[in-house]
């Protein structure tokens, strides 16, 4: 007699085991709800993985051989053609690209892209007038791609250039992206 | 033979149960005067139908593949059979659903029949129309010729305004860094599949609303929707005055959906398949993307809005356009129906209806390109085969003012008409806006010598046809309306005279 307190009993265990498990009703939603969630990620992440792979993809950019420099005329813009080769090989036609390449008086080379800074379209260079237009809403630029008149907001987008090997090279990357 | 039809039929409610609800749609009642104003839903539906049944026959020679699409389409529309007819049937079946849902969408809204309890009506009724607009959209696109490719790089451009999310835009709108093949495909998959399938499912939701509501009756003017009493006021209406759809109803949509297979058939005979100019090669730059007809009208309003407000133009006025679209039930769900006691709803379709109509027009002028056919200014209208004038006219013609200024007729409407600009400025004003430019001019000044400075400013001054035509040519003479301006010319020289 000498530690327990007759009078003290010792607290019964109590658990309100409807807190702890669940009933079979429950279970059988939560089994459903899981089913289904998995069903569902299974079939939408790859999915959407796939439609969307493209975020998933580097950026890709390339140096790009446009001919010999003696090629171009000193003062003369011209259109360059190439093609693209960060697309896939059924890209046929639509892989082509043009820019408009300049050697300037001091020997070195400006690219630009065609795409109008107002909403994309290609410009034109038209050599009488010395100035590039787009068709579309009558956006003019300089020879050195500098907006002239018109809805452009912004000079025209360049490529970076250099020779190499008696080459030209242009850097082509994702036009559109860049603006 | 009733009796044996009687037992089929019986046998297949029986086994399939839905023989009833087949019936109770096809003879559900509605108000006996709803008649030609509703059959446009119908149209759309046909209309729906022509581009399921020759939109999948398309599909079984078109090759979504970026070097091969347009030589496909080209295939498709020489030497398939039926391929020319199926590829018209197809543009004008689009055509007629934008029509008829731009039809649909001004008739519920003028008879009020998004209010109570038809709001869903409505809001499903929107994404159908916008739905439209993107199916005919990516459609377009499927021709992938140089204009699809040019369309979809002014599409990302749009796109790349967006702050932040604009290089992700653009990316999700090319399917990649550039318009290449995965552009054509990914334009390809939601052009036959997800589009057509939302659209499917859309239609759905909404006939199940519109049967579950019942068809709007024509609106009295005088007689407001009140929420707690319109259920019980229309089925009312239905037991005095409604008619079983089939055939009091079904009849005059089965009639106007003939009119609208006839119209997509006429206008496949006379005008054919649309055009499939040059190949998507994207460095063929003498491009002039354009859209179909049912976008021109935003293609105008996009060259016409200033450019200080472009930006914010872009990327609000799609937000304004379907929020604007999806409020009518939110603003007022209840109350007159009428078109005749709701004069804003009628100004409103009047405004939208005359804005648009009114930029498609401006979309086809097309004022504000330049003008690179232009022909030159002939040496008739020019008046002078040497001298200043004629060099003058020379270096106008060659070094592109003509592309966007005319004079005689000849020439772009970019800018300013110069046909008599000799009278309207002086030597000095046209040299220093030549060399200077304008908000839309390039300035000249390191573009041109200071001799044809000299004689194109010579050859704009003798625009003065005015004098030409009532003083016979005598340059030097005064014409009588002239007086006036040219004293208070003389009496600003005195001035300047007597100051010195």
């Amino acid at each position: 007699m000498c530690c327990s307190d007759p009078q003290k009993e010792e607290p019964k265990i109590s658990v309100d085991w409807s807190r702890v498990l669940v009933s079979r009703d429950e279970f059988f939603k939560v089994v459903a709800a899981v089913s289904a969630a998995f069903i569902g990620l299974v079939v939408a992440i790859p999915g959407i993985g796939f439609a969307f792979g493209y975020f998933l993809v580097p950026r890709q950019e390339d140096w790009i051989k446009v001919g010999p420099v003696d090629k171009y005329e000193p003062g003369k813009t011209v259109d360059i053609v190439f093609t693209d080769t960060t697309g896939t090989p059924w890209d046929g036609v639509c892989a082509k690209r043009s820019a408009w390449l300049r050697r300037m008086e001091d020997g070195n080379f400006e690219a630009f892209a065609v795409n109008c800074t107002h909403l994309g379209c290609p410009v034109r260079w038209e050599a009488g007038a010395e100035l590039f237009m787009c068709p579309c809403h009558g956006g003019v630029y300089y020879s050195d791609g500098h907006v002239a008149g018109g809805p452009p907001p912004r000079p025209l987008h360049k490529y970076p250039t250099r020779i190499a090997n008696g080459q030209v090279e242009i850097k082509v990357g994702p036009v559109l992206a860049e603006g | 033979m009733e009796k044996v039809l009687d037992t089929a039929l019986d046998w297949l409610q029986d086994r399939t149960g839905l023989v009833k609800p087949f019936m109770h749609v096809m003879l559900h009642p509605v108000p006996r005067k709803s008649t030609w104003a509703y059959v446009f839903g119908t149209a759309i539906m046909t209309a729906f139908i022509v581009q399921l049944a020759s939109g999948v026959a398309l599909s079984t020679m078109y090759v979504p593949s970026g070097g091969e699409a347009w030589e496909s389409v080209k295939w498709i529309t020489e030497k398939v059979p039926f391929g020319a007819w199926l590829r018209a049937t197809h543009y004008f079946g689009a055509s007629a659903m934008i029509i008829f849902v731009g039809c649909h969408a001004i008739q519920t809204y003028l008879y009020g029949a998004f209010k109570f309890p038809r709001e869903l009506n409505w809001i499903t009724g929107v994404f159908l129309l916008f739905l439209s607009v993107s199916i005919a959209f990516t459609g377009q696109v499927l021709r992938w010729d140089q204009t699809a490719v040019w369309t979809v790089a002014v599409g990302a451009e749009q796109a790349l305004r967006a702050p932040f999310v604009g290089p992700i835009l653009v990316r999700v709108l090319c399917s990649g860094d550039n318009v290449s093949s995965a552009s054509l495909s990914h334009f390809y998959a939601m052009h036959v599949f997800i589009f057509p399938v939302l659209l499917i499912g859309l239609i759905g939701l909404h006939v199940w609303l519109v049967l579950h509501h019942g068809i709007s009756e024509p609106p009295t003017p005088g007689k407001p929707v009140n929420k707690d009493t319109y259920r019980e006021e229309y089925h009312e209406l239905l037991k005095t005055d409604g008619a079983p759809f089939w055939p009091d109803a079904a009849w005059r949509d089965a009639v106007f959906s003939v009119i609208v297979v006839l119209g997509i058939c006429a206008c496949a005979l006379y005008f054919g398949p649309p055009m499939i100019e040059n190949p998507p090669d994207p460095s063929l730059i003498n491009a002039e993307p354009k859209p179909d007809w049912y976008l021109t009208w935003y293609f105008a309003l996009l060259a016409l809005v200033p450019a200080g407000i472009e930006d914010w133009f872009i990327l609000l006025f799609p937000v304004f356009l379907v929020v604007g679209m999806l409020t009518p039930p939110f603003l007022s769900n209840s109350g007159e129906r009428s078109a005749r006691r709701r004069p804003w709803a009628v100004a409103i379709v009047v405004v939208v209806v005359g804005s648009v109509l009114a930029l498609w027009q401006e979309g086809i002028n097309e004022y504000w390109t330049p003008k690179f056919a232009a022909k030159p200014v002939p040496p008739a209208a020019i008046g002078a085969t040497t001298g200043p004038i004629a060099a003058g006219a020379k270096v106008f013609n060659d070094r592109g003012c003509l592309f966007c200024h005319a004079i005689s007729g000849h020439g772009g409407r970019r800018g300013p008409d110069l046909t008599d600009v000799g009278e309207r400025l002086t030597h000095d004003q046209l040299t220093v806006r030549i060399v200077n430019g304008g908000v839309n001019m390039p300035a000249y000044a390191g573009n041109i010598s200071p001799k044809e400075l000299e004689d194109v400013v010579k050859f704009l001054e003798s625009r003065r046809p005015h004098d030409k035509n009532n003083e016979s040519n005598e340059p030097s003479e005064i014409k009588p309306s002239d007086k006036k301006l040219q004293e208070t010319g003389a009496s600003a020289t005195d001035q300047q005279g007597n100051k010195h």
